[in-house]
């Protein structure tokens, strides 16, 4: 069966990539030719039953989907308020949401004829899911990631490097997951000829917000599906992690015409959105032009970059997507910060509650969750989007704890 | 008639093509800025192009992702840069200056508050480079409204519809981007820059600068064979990081380097 990925005519960005007044193309003049030739052949195979069966091929046999929608009973109970249900990334191959999206953007490059696939990575998440489809198809890959990122995450350095990926350390700026992004597109501007940039989240001068959305679409499709089926009626609020934001539109894509479902975004509030040590350009920045889009940023009054925290590598990015941007200036969505205490919290509770380990960027998305519930009434419902397994972050969880791994 | 106009008349008059050094404003600090402009314009420079630096410069090479972290460390704001034009002005009235660096900070100031800004502090020209034509009515609009010229990048992978469509909204001259890369990257290559400009001539009567791969001497005259403008920024900047903390060092490397390529276009 042939999946229809986009919505109806009409729906945001327009031609030119504006959602409102964000989004767009803001890149040197070389790539301009080349973001032409990505919408084009991604506007063909949004429409070609042939890829569009290959692509619902691979996310059933190569990533495990549909992926379940689990009620959280213990957890509801505990709360005592909304009944929540995750909906469960974390079981996709390669542990994340990241991988419906690389899987999308692979099948594309090869159509493209592109022998290279270049990626840059924050948690390493992005990466190994690059990694991954690459050595699927055979394609030679290289990932760009922040010297920063690189001592944190050091599991995911090595599967990337098992998977036969080069990974790139970036020592430039605040050598993290911006730094990476900046070193992949001056690679892409070096070899357009032969390579495919797979960005990761829904940021990105156009087509990558709309494309990332369109193959992250996927979790709010079914989400949507399997919740009239389980509960027989729609949820009264989503909640989902907000980096980029690619997870969170995933979810929040296919419901967004559902005007009586709440849809909450929650970013990294770091040590408290007061302290100025957070990553939450939604809640409390302003907007700017970064990366190829405009949105709301973390910037000076000069406008420059200005470095992020948060406990989760994920998350700890100055931008958004540009989508997200729009959403909130709409009112269609609400944007919400949690604490990196919380969201400890919120990983260690889960964990012993359901037996679930989420990510801690996830968990970002379960402390917000679990706090609206208990102002929720027992027959309402709340959808999570559960983006991610924590096996990444026990490194970070227990050196919290004084313990080594 | 505008500087930059007027300095391209000027050449064209005594058969010269224009020489055109980029450095960071900022690096190595603030106060050197003002003074390596005067040294340039009398090693031969005839366009100064000025950079903003900006924390995420997403189209350069190393060597200037370290100016600008070098100028920001000092914290040299875009209203800092116009300061220093303000205050080169105070001595030059000829030569032009163009601001080169990304959009956000200029987006941050408000486009009508940096148009007037940058003319009242002699900014001839402004190029941003992560803005294409696409998305810059709004500030085309303002920068006109204060007799500032837009500038405008092309490149290798600029088609016929492209190039008339940038050389359309451009002023002053346009700039090609000899390869397909960041500043500071190698191997130019001079027949496919030939080429290139012939089919962007046939488009525009706007004077065509080439820059990105300009080392030497031997470069910027094979070069000025073809183009009407040279820019050479790496090769300058490189000369500033490798005498850090030396002022005079540092002022008497980057005049040599543009004392040999004036030498070498002009015979």
């Amino acid at each position: 069966m042939t999946v229809q990925i986009r919505q109806a005519e009409g729906s945001l960005p327009d031609d030119n990539g504006h959602f409102g007044p964000y989004g767009g193309r803001f890149v040197a003049e070389t790539l301009m030719v080349p973001l032409r030739e990505l919408q084009e052949a991604y506007d063909k195979y949004l429409s070609d039953d042939d890829f569009l069966n290959e692509l619902d091929e691979d996310l059933r046999q190569f990533v495990g989907r549909p992926s379940p929608l689990y009620l959280a009973e213990r957890w509801t109970a505990q709360l005592g308020g909304a009944q929540i249900y995750l909906k469960r990334e974390d079981l996709n191959h390669t542990g994340a949401h990241k991988v419906n999206n690389t899987v999308g953007q692979a099948l594309l490059a090869k159509r493209m004829g592109k022998t290279r696939i270049i990626a840059e990575t924050g948690a390493g998440q992005h990466g190994v899911a690059t990694a991954t489809v690459a050595a699927r198809l055979g394609l030679k890959c290289v990932v760009y990631m922040g010297a920063v990122d690189i001592a944190r995450q050091a599991i995911n350095v090595y599967r990337m490097k098992l998977l036969g990926a080069e990974v790139v350390s970036v020592e430039s700026g605040s050598k993290t997951l911006k730094d990476a992004l900046n070193e992949a597109m001056r690679d892409w501007v070096t070899n357009i000829d032969d390579t495919f940039y797979i960005i990761g989240t829904v940021a990105g001068p156009h087509p990558y917000p709309a494309m990332v959305r369109d193959f992250q679409a996927i979790i709010g499709r079914e989400a949507r599906t399997q919740i009239l089926d389980q509960a027989g009626r729609l949820p009264d609020a989503l909640v989902a992690c907000v980096g980029g934001g690619s997870n969170a539109i995933g979810l929040f894509y296919p419901f967004l015409d559902d005007k009586d479902v709440a849809i909450y975004g929650v970013e990294a509030a770091g040590e408290g959105l007061e302290t100025g040590h957070h990553a939450a350009p939604l809640c409390v920045g302003r907007p700017g032009v970064l990366h190829g889009n405009r949105t709301y940023l973390m910037e000076d009054d000069n406008g420059q970059i200005i470095e992020t925290h948060s406990i989760s590598a994920g998350l700890d990015y100055p931008g958004v997507g540009p989508e997200h941007a729009w959403l909130k200036d709409e009112g269609r969505a609400q944007y919400v910060a949690i604490t990196d205490d919380e969201a400890l919290s919120a990983f260690h509770n889960l964990t012993r509650v359901e037996g679930i380990m989420p990510a801690l960027e996830s968990s970002h998305a379960l402390a917000y969750a679990g706090k609206l519930a208990s102002t929720m009434d027992r027959e309402q419902i709340i959808v999570v989007n559960l983006s991610g397994r924590g096996d990444k972050d026990i490194h970070t969880v227990a050196a919290l704890e004084g313990i080594k791994v | 008639m505008s500087r930059i106009e007027n300095c391209f008349t000027k050449l064209k008059i005594e058969g010269r093509k224009a020489l055109i050094p980029y450095v960071t404003a900022g690096d190595p600090e603030p106060a050197l800025t003002v003074p390596l402009m005067h040294a340039m314009v009398a090693a031969g420079a005839d366009i100064i192009e000025l950079g903003v630096p900006f924390s995420d410069p997403m189209a350069d090479g190393p060597v200037i992702q370290r100016a600008a972290e070098r100028a920001l460390e000092h914290g040299t704001s875009l209203r800092d840069v116009l300061a220093m034009v303000a205050e080169f002005r105070q001595r030059d009235t000829g030569t032009p200056v163009v601001l080169m660096g990304y959009l956000n900070p200029v987006e941050v100031m408000g486009y009508e508050t940096f148009a007037k800004a940058a003319a009242e502090a002699g900014v001839d020209g402004v190029l941003s480079v992560d803005l294409p034509p696409e998305e810059a009515h709004d500030l085309l609009v303002a920068l006109r409204g204060y007799d500032v010229d837009p500038i405008f990048l092309l490149a290798p992978t600029t088609d016929d519809i492209r190039i008339e469509k940038i050389c359309a909204v451009a002023s002053g001259y346009v700039y090609y981007v000899a390869l397909k890369g960041v500043t500071g990257a190698g191997g130019l290559d001079v027949q496919s820059v030939t080429d290139k400009l012939a089919q962007i001539r046939h488009h525009t009567d706007l004077p065509v600068g080439v820059g990105f791969g300009i080392k030497d001497a031997d470069s910027a005259a094979a070069v000025a064979n073809v183009a009407d403008a040279v820019v050479v920024g790496s090769a300058l900047v490189k000369k500033i990081e490798q005498n850090a903390g030396q002022s005079d060092k540092i002022t008497q490397e980057i005049t040599d380097v543009l004392a040999r390529m004036r030498a070498a276009m002009d015979t």
